[in-house]
């Protein structure tokens, strides 16, 4: 079992009712996927806000960054860092800067 | 005593501001949801504490929110936090998907595009709540691009009613400047079966059967902007207005004209009458009088605002033709606003309220059916809606 980091943008964490920062334990390689898998078990009410429904591709607005790298045209399950499966770093989930 | 709850949808939140039947002292709450864009609240006339709003955002899509204590509270329902294998139904609240599966849609999955090729159908937000009559549990969702949802379980999930999208018109069906909504949801209250919606740009449509199958109901509109002027699909109906004591009766705001049928659509007749101009998005009938209608005459397609700068609310007592501005309590100089068509609401009280909220932010009140008005709140965000609960 792998314990993950992972920062969600403010009206995110309002929608969970969480802090800047959750901890998810992944049972399995540590992706994108895979955590955004374990985020939407913990946090239901975040199921669509991330990732599409239906099609899984993120939405267009957001980014994820992983050890100051955008992995958001990374392949869902490509392994991520070692420091962010360790929980050294946190995974990043940003909202682009948008709107003016 | 009798007291008023009005609910806002703003493009940064949702507020709800309240009064006792005076309706003078007012009491304002919120933002709720602030920084979401919430496109319309309504309450549930089975269970007036029962509120569903929909929340949307650019960048995080569609929520759904539900009170159950008139707003004091909220909850995306399906959200509670479950871990296992009984977490199937968690997370679908605001998962809108089009049916297009054999059995129960059609494999229908475009529509006419801008430059008139076809568009695959996309959801993108929720533009208007209609909760049953009867139950609270049970509520339509009219969405963007067009369709027609409806949750039993008090929006913990949600099912197209595909006989709408599916209509062989469908291809046909073109997105307007905002988008291609469904923007009006009307329940008959002497028929069950019945359902009054209209969608910008494709017209007005009507179901007796519950939402199985569905036709337009668009003669008589006339549209001089399109090839067809009188094109069975294509208008850009704005909004939609019925009496519940009079459910044949419906009252339309196009996007030029002001119509009337008094045959639940089959046809329609204008009744702009002496409106200085017929182009608007608001419509509304007095909660009394089921021929005193409101409008908002706005300038232009092209110039989004009131007339001279003048905020003036048209009332006809005569069921269109006649109209007379009430313009007592309103700025009449350098009134650049607009109303946007589910900003206008009224309330049940002996002396009717009517209420209506501004792209400037200000929500304005009559407590006498239009005679005199007085703002509520002068700078909230941008009004989207404007819903009124009379509550005992």
């Amino acid at each position: 079992m792998t314990q993950v980091r992972v920062v969600l943008p403010q009206h995110l964490r309002t929608l969970a009712h969480v802090g800047a920062e959750v901890q998810l334990e992944l049972d399995r390689e540590v992706t994108q996927r895979s955590i955004l898998d374990a985020l939407e078990m913990s946090y239901p009410m975040l199921c669509g806000t991330i990732r599409d429904h239906v099609t899984q591709e993120r939405r267009p607005f957001l980014r994820f960054f992983a050890c100051a790298e955008d992995w958001s045209h990374e392949r869902p399950d490509a392994p991520l860092p070692r420091a962010i499966a360790s929980g050294e770093e946190p995974f990043l989930i940003v909202g682009a800067i948008a709107g003016g | 005593m009798s007291k008023v709850r009005v609910l806002v949808g703003t493009r940064k939140g949702a507020f709800i501001l309240s009064a006792d039947g005076k309706r003078q002292n007012w009491d304002v709450s919120g933002p709720h949801f602030a920084g979401w864009e919430i496109y319309h609240m309504k309450g549930s006339p089975a269970d007036p504490n029962r509120i569903y709003a929909s929340q949307s955002s650019g960048w995080f899509g569609q929520v759904l929110q539900v009170s159950k204590d008139g707003g004091k509270t909220w909850d995306a329902p399906g959200g509670d936090i479950k871990i296992g294998p009984d977490s199937f139904n968690a997370g679908k609240s605001n998962k809108f998907v089009y049916d297009t599966s054999d059995a129960t849609g059609k494999p229908l999955t475009t529509h006419q595009w801008y430059d008139g090729t076809q568009h695959p159908w996309e959801f993108k937000r929720v533009w208007h709540l209609e909760p049953s009559l009867t139950d609270p549990d049970t509520v339509y969702a009219g969405v963007e691009d067009a369709a027609l949802f409806i949750s039993k379980d008090g929006a913990k999930s949600w099912q197209e009613l595909p006989g709408l999208r599916g209509h062989d018109t469908g291809p046909k069906w073109q997105p307007g400047a905002g988008g291609m909504c469904l923007h009006t949801v009307i329940l008959d209250p002497s028929n069950a079966g019945r359902i009054f919606i209209a969608i910008s740009a494709a017209g007005a449509f009507r179901t007796d059967d519950a939402g199985k199958t569905w036709r337009p109901i668009n003669k008589g509109l006339k549209s001089q902007f399109l090839p067809d002027p009188a094109t069975e699909v294509g208008h850009c109906v704005h909004h939609v207005a019925m009496h519940p004591s009079r459910p044949n009766t419906l009252f339309m705001q196009k996007h030029w004209d002001v119509m009337r049928s008094d045959n639940a659509g089959d046809s329609w007749q204008e009744v702009s009458g002496n409106l200085p101009t017929d182009f608007g998005f608001v419509i509304d009938v007095h909660a009394h009088e089921p021929e005193t209608i409101y409008v908002v005459p706005i300038k232009s397609d092209g110039e989004h605002f009131p007339l001279e700068g003048k905020l003036r609310v048209y009332r006809s007592r005569t069921g269109g033709n006649e109209w007379e501005a009430l313009t007592k309590g309103l700025p009449q100089q350098d009134c650049y606003v607009n109303i946007l068509r589910d900003a206008m609401a009224v309330d049940a009280l002996d002396s009717c309220g009517i209420y209506f909220g501004t792209t400037g932010g200000q929500v304005y009140a009559s407590s006498d059916a239009g005679d005199t008005w007085a703002p509520i709140v002068q700078n909230l965000p941008p009004v989207f809606s404007v819903e009124v609960q009379t509550l005992k």
